[in-house]
């Protein structure tokens, strides 16, 4: 009893509405109990961002040995359609997340772009495997290569592994829909900054 | 055959050959310019029969080229690998053998494309996996890239 009421005198008052950025990510806004049942009071960028994030359909996009990762951990064992990654879908206008699975070459960076500027907004990219994130095992000595996918896209997570294991592309995918609950800015390089 | 016959009926085709043990099969290591006449030999005598190329590859030597055939009888039933010796490395030149098996066509392009062994005679000798207008053969041991490569 006297550890509760610690907790609400050192609680910091909050605001009416909860939001994902002040409250409890989990769930979005506060639920107010009034008779004859409870009313749900959030703001609308946080049920957007909630709705958002546990609905993410990745785009098939796998290179290299990362995609045997990421197709083990969409099949029956790891499964990351209880996450919400329910279809992967094969164009790029209906998907989401573009989950770089792979090597990026030389010749495939053109056609990462073109692929990432065809998705519609809000789009997020996860960098999956020590190829995508810095080029990995060929970052020395070789001519083919991009050093990192974030040569070519703006990457969101980064996911550490060669290949990382299912477990860790479904930590990463997590982190990215907590990112998004969490209002999801995050220093893009816009046309404005060109514009300058 | 055995390893023995064949070491036999290669050298009597080829006097100047030389073997060596490294590995499970045969090799055999000739100049490239007796390349063309054996290659016919093996794949037309009757007990010979090297109707399988499944293997052609360049090796950089750093001071010399070679190409390396790997032949398999799907009827007899023995490999062997062929080195064929390229000493000029600044105009390497070697007989195709696409018209004898025509899988070399392809195997062809890519030795041509990646380390720069001009194959004569063949019917379409382009670049394969890099763009046309890539200048060098990147998988020699001279070769600079200061753009993308990151020496270590």
């Amino acid at each position: 009893m006297e550890e509760s009421k610690n907790i609400i005198e050192e609680t910091p008052k909050v605001p009416l509405v909860e939001t994902a950025v002040s409250g409890d990510a989990a769930f979005p806004g506060t639920v107010v109990q009034t008779p004859g049942g409870g009313v749900l009071v959030s703001s609308i960028d946080d049920v957007l961002n909630w709705a958002r994030s546990n609905s993410l359909w990745p785009l098939v996009f796998g290179t290299s040995c990362c995609a045997i990762e990421m197709m083990s951990a969409a099949s029956a064992k790891y499964d990351f359609s209880r996450f919400g990654f329910e279809v992967t879908r094969a164009s790029p206008r209906q998907a989401d997340v573009i989950i770089i699975a792979g090597t990026i070459v030389n010749k495939m960076a053109p056609v990462l772009k073109r692929l990432y500027d065809q998705m519609a907004e809000p789009k997020y990219v996860i960098a999956m495997g020590a190829c995508a994130t810095s080029g990995g095992p060929f970052f020395y000595n070789t001519y083919s290569v991009v050093k990192g996918a974030d040569h070519v896209i703006p990457v969101d997570v980064y996911i550490a592994g060669c290949p990382p294991r299912p477990e860790a592309l479904i930590h990463g995918l997590i982190t990215l829909q907590n990112l998004i609950k969490k209002g999801g800015k995050r220093e893009r390089i816009t046309i404005e900054d060109f514009k300058k | 055959m055995t390893k023995e016959e064949l070491k036999t009926k290669l050298t009597e085709l080829v006097p100047t050959a030389t073997f060596d043990e490294a590995g499970e099969w045969l090799n055999v290591l000739i100049d490239a310019k007796d390349w063309l006449p054996m290659a016919k030999a093996l794949r037309n005598y009757f007990d010979l029969q090297f109707d399988y190329l499944f293997n052609v590859t360049a090796v950089d030597w750093k001071t010399y080229l070679s190409v390396v055939y790997h032949l398999r009888s799907t009827k007899l039933e023995h490999v062997v690998v062929v080195k064929a010796k390229i000493a000029d490395r600044n105009n390497p030149e070697i007989e195709t053998v696409s018209n004898i098996w025509r899988t070399a066509e392809l195997h062809e392009r890519e030795a041509f494309d990646l380390m720069g062994v001009k194959f004569l005679h063949h019917p379409d000798l382009r670049r394969l996996f890099l763009t046309d207008d890539w200048v060098g053969y990147p998988l020699r041991k001279d070769y600079e890239d200061p753009l993308n490569m990151i020496k270590l």
